[in-house]
């Protein structure tokens, strides 16, 4: 179907600054396909079914609006866990700033000396999940991705890494326009943690490509930085093998724009997806969860897990899916996407849908938005507890159920002192 | 200990006279019991003396030791020594009651100007007196009240109570929904913390209670007002003739 002349004129307006990269044949093939896959779908418009919540234009804006950088007055996070290090300032691998990247159980490259390789197992990995990813509904900045992206790592992970591999990202410059892809490939039975942190750059486009094989498990946390005028667009593209694991946490706090999609495709029996997520966001802030979970296989089990604390004109939104094909028998999907308004200002808006082509499942969803439990306030106050602490009290517990999603305790912990923190910065 | 004098309360919301001018005075050391017929504003009264949002003094006051507390905040009041045993103990999701219990200890401790408790004494104290009243470790783990039965959430109230070790005990129908040996458990529960220097205010339907909580004083509250105050003996009274009695003979 031919493109609207404006979305055509605006897609080829965000391509203009852009030249595609030198690389082997299969990655500048790679490339192209997925250049043509964007200009195909176009950018993206209020009027896409998916983008009536979120305003796409400072992402298809041509050149990433400016934003001021954040003087931080904590740790980093991740920084007390021992961990593998890979360092990127605003989307540009420093060498000299990470680990050494050799770890038993796991190789690591940089993605730019991958594309350049005549053979390399990247090459069946690279804009293939994201590809498949964009059916039944279009994500036309994880394409650009593809197409233009020059840097992240890859990694094949055959074992079980003593520790995690952590992607630092740095944000240095105002304008810095950063776009980073990762592939994870976990061979069978191999496990690995990777956590992500920092604000990446002004604008942030990221696309991770995962590939679960059968009995394998790939847990990752993430935590998006406190720049509070940074946008960025993330994707997860994930598929899951037989009996094997992908659990995925995101703490987002402020960030001017943050979408974050996923799209987990559930191919063998026995699969395990649990993806969550908790944002707080005070003023000029939107944050969006974009989540696609496909069954296509027997007896899996998928969880989404959604928590929002919103407040003073913050906007959080969730769309997200459960799609059970026809003979994805056993499913067990459960979604709960809640956010917690703690003035009259914010807003949240969800759109959660199921959609079952199998008759033996056993699927729920769910999403409220709603104030602080006034009883449970003043239950707390009459036992001593101040106020602004029985508040911040509430919120934590509010958003338990998405930080009980972490399985390493230490990690949970470094999360949950993190919103700790933000909240008592964040008192009214 | 606490002295209430001609207080009258309305609904902030409505035009709702509530209480109708209460007179009460209970002394350190002293146990007073509330009786009355459902509606008649006690648990209101309790309400209104630990802070509760919604209500509206139009006149008279509250003292604890001698300090106004009417204008304190529900944190403030109970740092300063008040605690109320709900009728209807709050479930909190989320909320470990280990942690709850700490928090709340801790932060009256430090509105006191005293030193926070160590984990590990707090450990040691919450697993003792848990233990006299039958908590269990899984009951300290789990969220507030969550999934607790109406025995479990008592019994947790008259922990909390243990735990803060109040001056001023305000005990709202925590007999209701008790069987023998749960009102048994917490009838000693409220004995052990008898003391010089602490009051409690009973609020109950029933003498069931005050044969283990042995009150000095007992009085009987109707429509927003004490009507009659007596010894012990008036709840047997109650317990024997109902309400209607005690009440005509005051009209
Ligand atoms: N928040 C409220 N909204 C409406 N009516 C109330 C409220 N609180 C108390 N009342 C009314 O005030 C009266 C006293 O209630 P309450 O104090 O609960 O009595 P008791 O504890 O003696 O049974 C009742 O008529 C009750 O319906
Ligand atoms: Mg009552």
């Amino acid at each position: 179907m031919a493109l609207p002349q404006v979305k055509l004129d605006a897609t080829e307006a965000r391509l203009a600054p852009l030249t595609l990269p030198d690389g082997a044949v299969w990655a500048t093939k790679a490339r192209e396909e997925a250049l043509a896959r964007f200009r195909a779908m176009g950018v993206p418009t209020g009027r896409d079914e998916y983008w009536r919540f979120t305003k796409p234009d400072s992402l298809n804006a041509p050149e990433a609006p400016e934003a001021a950088l954040f003087e931080g007055d904590e740790n980093p996070a991740f920084c007390d866990i021992d961990r593998l290090s890979v360092v990127f300032r605003d989307g540009v691998f420093d060498a000299e700033a990470s680990d050494d990247l050799t770890l038993e159980g796991v190789e690591i490259a940089r993605l730019a000396d991958v594309m350049v390789q005549d053979i390399h197992w990247a090459k069946d990995l690279y804009g293939v999940l994201e590809a498949r990813g964009q059916d039944p509904v279009v994500r036309p900045f994880a394409a650009l991705n593809t197409a233009f992206a020059t840097d992240g790592v890859v990694v094949r992970v055959t074992g079980k890494p003593s520790k995690p591999l952590h992607f630092r990202y740095l944000h240095e410059k105002t304008d810095s326009d950063a776009i980073l892809h990762f592939l994870v490939k976990v061979e069978e039975g191999a496990d690995v943690t990777i956590l992500e942190g920092g604000p990446a750059a002004a604008r942030f486009n990221k696309c991770f490509e995962v590939d679960v094989a059968d009995r394998a498990a790939f847990h990752h946390v993430r935590s998006q930085g406190r720049d509070h005028e940074r946008r960025a667009v993330t994707h997860v593209f994930a598929r899951l093998g037989e009996e094997s694991t992908f659990k995925s946490f995101t703490l987002t706090a402020n960030g001017r724009l943050t979408r974050n999609e996923a799209f987990i495709e559930l191919t063998g029996d026995n699969a395990v997806a649990h993806i969550a997520g908790a944002a707080v966001g005070d003023g000029d802030f939107h944050h969006d969860d974009t989540v696609f979970i496909t069954h296509d296989a027997v007896n899996c089990e998928s969880r989404q897990v959604f928590k929002k604390v919103l407040k003073n004109g913050a906007v959080g939104t969730f769309q997200g899916k459960i799609l059970v094909k026809a003979g994805a028998q056993k499913t067990d999907g459960y979604q709960i996407s809640q956010s917690l308004l703690l003035d009259e200002d914010a807003q949240f808006l969800a759109k959660p849908e199921l959609e079952i082509y199998a008759d033996d499942v056993a699927c729920s969803h769910g999403s409220t938005s709603g104030a602080i439990d006034e009883e449970a306030l003043f239950y707390l106050r009459s036992r001593g507890v101040p106020e602004a602490e029985a508040q911040d009290l509430l919120v934590l517990a509010f958003l338990a159920e998405a930080i009980d999603e972490i399985e390493d305790e230490g990690i949970a912990e470094d999360m949950r002192t993190r919103l700790e923190g933000w909240l008592l910065r964040h008192r009214s | 200990m606490l002295k209430i004098n001609n207080l009258h309360v309305k609904l902030e919301e409505e035009d709702k006279q509530i209480l109708k001018g209460v007179d009460l005075e209970v002394p350190a050391g002293a146990v007073h019991a509330i009786m009355g017929p459902n509606g008649s504003g006690k648990s209101t009264l309790s309400y209104v003396l630990s802070g509760r949002d919604g209500y509206e003094v139009t006149e008279g006051g509250a003292a604890l030791e001698g300090e106004d507390i009417l204008e304190m905040e529900p944190e403030e009041r109970a740092a300063a020594g008040l605690f109320l045993a709900f009728q209807y103990p709050v479930e909190i999701p989320g909320v470990g009651n280990m942690t709850f219990l700490r928090t709340a200890l801790n932060a009256q401790r430090t509105a006191r100007g005293e030193e926070e408790l160590s984990a590990a004494d707090f450990l040691k104290v919450v697993r003792e007196k848990a233990k006299s009243l039958k908590i269990d470790a899984d009951m300290l783990k789990r969220p507030v009240n969550v999934g607790f039965s109406g025995g479990e959430k008592k019994r947790n109230e008259i922990l909390q109570m243990a735990m803060l070790e109040p001056k001023m005990c305000i005990l709202d129908e925590t007999d209701s929904g008790l069987d023998v040996d749960a009102m048994r458990l917490v009838s000693e529960g409220v004995n052990a913390l008898r003391d010089e220097g602490r009051a409690f205010l009973v609020i109950t339907h029933y003498q069931r209670l005050l044969d283990h909580i042995k009150p000095d004083v007992v009085h009987i509250m109707a429509d927003g007002r004490i009507v009659k105050s007596g010894g012990p003996e008036l709840a047997l009274e109650v317990e024997n003739n109902g309400y209607a009695d005690i009440l005509s003979e005051v009209a």
